[in-house]
């Protein structure tokens, strides 16, 4: 109701006709319209940041992919979100992220309940047919409540979005670049040396693996709850 | 009266570096176990007392990541001598916890079970023990693979409806997630 200028532009997405606010991204569309982009990084009530590269669909008329979620509608886009081609890239995302770390489905703290772990299986990721990296990367146990476990981060940054901008805190941060980027604590101190920290367990809670995870959960224990996140999304624009 | 005569499916499971629980999922299929029987020989596993993998098999599930020069070795002659390599679980699929050394390396492993853990004569076994490699794979990077079969482990039901599809000519990978 207070928005009563914005305009309506009207698209195709896989050959339907959809209709969208002139504001809205193609991915906010396709949701609506209940259309299938898959998604890791993206969490509706945070930021876009497009990080994740899974959302990447085809315009027609357009030489390259685009990302769904930080493109904007226009009128009259022939948007094509499912296609083999798409197939083929999208698992060929799942098979690098899975490559780069340790994602050891069977011992995790979140296994039967992770978003990489769903997905994967969701798109046919039958296999990774890259060399898988093995990398050697520390867990940071030093907090009192939680466990950041670098092996199974996919850099998403859902959680350095939610604790700067739905807590306020910006504890999170992301180091270095390439295969060495990692999320961090405060200036990369141990986690349970935080001065800023406020301990409230927000960005547990929507990390998509087990990256983030609470103390005490054993293999397959811990499931995430993400109720909250509409909730307090709304009271801060509401205050705004 | 008389049953048709179709040969039956030369069946073998192969066990590396894994803990077992794939052939014990397979076993777990229970009394299917009978049905498969009727159209499968097994030619070779953990229990067929033979000296040396057979020739013309059709169809291999192997469990298992590729950790030693002996795994490396039988996988090559697996693979030589099989019409259809099955990766069966996710040690195979992936590396799985026998890759979780990776990080470490071989030598450091060796050295935190045989000498750091030990007390009593602490020594590397050299002799017998196929030595290790320095990295752990999932056997698709050692050999092709033509199926994978995800899970730690598999269930049974994943694994007799794969086993059965193949009986019938269907080669496709199942949808069923890791771990």
């Amino acid at each position: 109701m207070t928005k009563a200028t914005v305009r309506v532009k009207t698209l195709t997405i896989d050959g339907r006709e959809v209709g969208a606010r002139e504001d809205q991204t193609i991915l906010e569309v396709a949701r609506e319209n209940d259309i299938f982009i898959p998604t890791l990084c993206d969490l509706p009530g945070l930021t876009t940041v497009g990080a994740c590269r899974l959302c990447l669909i085809e315009l027609k008329g357009s030489p390259r992919l685009l990302p769904a979620c930080v493109t904007r509608v226009a009128e009259g886009m022939e948007v094509f979100a499912n296609s083999e081609r798409l197939d083929r890239y999208r698992r060929g995302i799942m098979e690098l992220l899975f490559a780069e770390r340790n994602h050891v489905c069977s011992v995790c703290v979140v296994n039967g309940h992770c978003d990489l772990q769903s997905l994967a299986l969701k798109l046919g990721m039958t296999h990774v047919h890259f060399p898988y990296q093995y990398p050697s990367l520390p867990v940071d146990a030093s907090h009192e409540r939680f466990v950041v476990d670098h092996n199974r981060c996919i850099l998403c940054t859902r959680c350095v979005r939610v604790c700067d901008e739905i807590e306020g805190a910006h504890t999170w941060d992301v180091m270095a670049r390439g295969v060495e980027c990692r999320v961090i604590t405060d200036l990369a101190q141990p986690w349970g040396k935080s001065e800023s920290c406020t301990g409230c367990g927000k960005c547990v809670q929507v990390c998509p693996t087990g990256a983030l995870s609470e103390k005490g959960k054993s293999v397959a224990e811990m499931s995430k709850r993400r109720q909250f996140l509409p909730y307090l999304t709304l009271m801060r624009e509401g205050r705004k | 009266m008389s049953a048709p005569v179709t040969p039956k499916v030369r069946l073998a499971t192969v066990w590396l570096d894994g803990c077992s629980g794939c052939h014990m999922s397979l076993l777990d299929t229970d009394e299917r176990l009978i049905e498969l029987a009727k159209r499968v020989t097994v030619v070779w596993g953990p229990l067929v007392d033979l000296k040396e993998f057979p020739a013309e098999v059709d169809v291999t599930l192997v469990e298992g990541a590729i950790s030693s020069e002996e795994d490396l070795h039988r996988i090559k002659m697996v693979r030589a001598r099989t019409k259809l390599l099955v990766s069966l679980g996710d040690c195979a699929v992936t590396g799985n916890v026998p890759a979780m050394r990776n990080k470490f390396g071989a030598s450091a492993v060796l050295r935190r079970a045989y000498l750091e853990n030990v007390t009593l004569d602490p020594q590397i076994p050299r002799e017998i023990i196929p030595a290790l490699l320095p990295s752990v794979r999932p056997v698709h990077e050692a050999v092709p693979v033509d199926l994978f079969i995800p899970g730690c482990p598999p269930s049974a039901d994943l694994i007799f409806s794969v086993l059965s599809g193949l009986l019938e000519g269907k080669v496709s990978n199942p949808a069923a997630k890791f771990g």
